[in-house]
């Protein structure tokens, strides 16, 4: 990847599902050290889109350039590429059979081949970091949602990311565990990650993104940063989709 | 009830019936330990190569097990105890054959346990794992495999404890284990009553201790 180069970028590309198309013709790029939030209605692609960053999908037409890699090309090196790409999941998805230091040591050891005690300092720091010091040898099952999911976070991070996906990392949080997460991702997005955040979280949306995308059936309905559109979305959609989720 | 038939038969039921020490070639636990151990592990490849993506190493291990659970385990013996030696021309053993036979019809349904195993793994472990960079390989070693085999434990179990007692069928070939044991000195004593009791005792302790095993180790692992 060069200087100036986007860190993402999606090329006229689409997706099917069968013969649902989830994802129409999208054309979108993602500088680094961007923070971009990905939201509209339940079923509009966005997990899909994001989920095609890091080829846990693929699109099959059109192309996605993540880090200066296109990752539709044939023999591309799908695992080293994810290397450079964390992903947090809705539900987490912690090892159950591993610790909170384990989850991370995981893959510094087995793919990075970092030596244990290695792969273990980071860890530790990394736990500090998002404020779980002392949970080091908990099992997943008995941390609460939002200490899992800042324990997924750290586990990401434990591979050295340049690109941070959040796949609605909140939503399976109970509402008071939300904000610890946030302040998580808050701190990322400050320390200069370029992030793609699928999330409802319109706070979020409008104090950290740079940008925010707007999906609906599957194409990219507007984008822009989060003061014009949250204050007047230019679509329709856009507009009725604000009022549904803004008004409570 | 006069237990002397036991008592003066002791030591050849249970080291040459039981353990496999004595004239002849038997033993039923020198049979079902190996048969149970190369089982399991062939069975792992066999459940593996059922979820492959690729039909052409799906497809065979999806016919073998369809083959082998189709078939009875006494057909499966018989076949490689009367039509084996004929096509290779060269003599198999009895132990040969029995293990052979309770090795590749056992990894059939030791494979269906692992495939139910490992797709008892929740998809979300394997996202995770695959979006850390880890292989297909290192994925299923170190992330889904120790959940799965959790899961497989108490089926396992049942499935070994099967395979057990079904080892009394190698005595239909003349290999000299528990059962065929038992058959040797009721020919010579003719009191089947107090040898059948003993043997099954001897069966169901080997197999009670197999369940209790299971159990600690499920604790263990929960």
């Amino acid at each position: 990847m060069t200087a100036g180069e986007p860190a993402i970028v999606f090329r006229d590309a689409d997706k099917w599902f069968g013969k649902l198309h989830v994802l129409r013709d999208i054309n979108l790029a993602i500088a680094a050290g961007d923070v971009v939030v990905v939201c509209g209605p339940s079923g509009s692609g966005k997990s899909t889109l994001i989920r095609c960053v890091n080829g846990l999908e693929r699109v099959q037409a059109g192309d996605v350039v993540v880090l200066g890699d296109s990752i539709t090309k044939r023999g591309v090196n799908l695992p080293a590429l994810r290397t450079r790409v964390g992903m947090v999941f809705q539900s987490f998805n912690l090892f159950p059979h591993m610790t909170a230091l384990q989850n991370i040591m995981l893959a510094p050891m087995k793919v990075r081949k970092l030596a244990r005690a290695e792969a273990e300092k980071t860890a530790r720091a990394l736990l500090e970091r998002v404020g779980l010091r002392e949970k080091a040898d908990a099992y997943p099952a008995n941390l609460s949602g939002g200490q899992q999911q800042r324990v997924a976070i750290a586990r990401a991070l434990a591979m050295q990311p340049k690109i941070m996906l959040f796949d609605e990392p909140t939503s399976a949080l109970d509402p008071e565990m939300i904000n610890e997460v946030l302040d998580v991702m808050t701190a990322l997005a400050r320390e200069g990650m370029t992030m793609m955040c699928v999330t409802h979280e319109m706070g979020f949306a409008r104090r950290v993104a740079h940008r925010v995308v707007f999906m609906d059936e599957g194409q990219v309905v507007e984008e822009g940063t989060p003061q014009d559109f949250f204050a007047a979305p230019k679509s329709d959609r856009g507009k009725q989709f604000l009022s549904k989720i803004l008004t409570h | 009830m006069d237990v002397s038939v036991i008592t003066s038969n002791f030591k050849f039921l249970i080291l040459q019936g039981l353990i496999g020490i004595g004239p002849f070639i038997g033993g039923t636990l020198r049979l079902a330990i190996p048969a149970i151990l190369f089982g399991f592990v062939l069975g792992i490849f066999v459940g593996l190569a059922r979820l492959a993506q690729a039909p052409w190493i799906r497809m065979p291990a999806t016919m073998y097990v369809e083959f082998f659970r189709g078939v009875p385990l006494v057909m499966v013996i018989f076949w490689i105890w009367f039509i084996i030696p004929q096509l290779l021309r060269l003599p198999i053993p009895e132990y040969g054959v029995a293990l052979t036979a309770f090795v590749i019809f056992e990894a059939a349904y030791f494979g269906e346990i692992v495939r139910a195993g490992v797709q008892s793994v929740p998809r979300g472990q394997v996202e995770a794992a695959t979006a850390l960079g880890m292989t297909g390989t290192k994925t299923m070693a170190y992330v889904v495999l120790p959940q799965a085999l959790k899961n497989m434990v108490p089926s396992l179990v049942t499935q070994m404890i099967v395979l057990f007692k079904d080892t009394s069928l190698a005595s239909i070939i003349g290999y000299v284990d528990l059962t065929k044991a038992a058959q040797i000195v009721n020919n010579r004593e003719i009191k089947p009553f107090q040898i059948y009791i003993f043997i099954a005792i001897v069966y169901w302790l080997c197999t009670y201790s197999m369940s209790v095993f299971a159990r600690r180790l499920e604790r263990r692992a929960a």
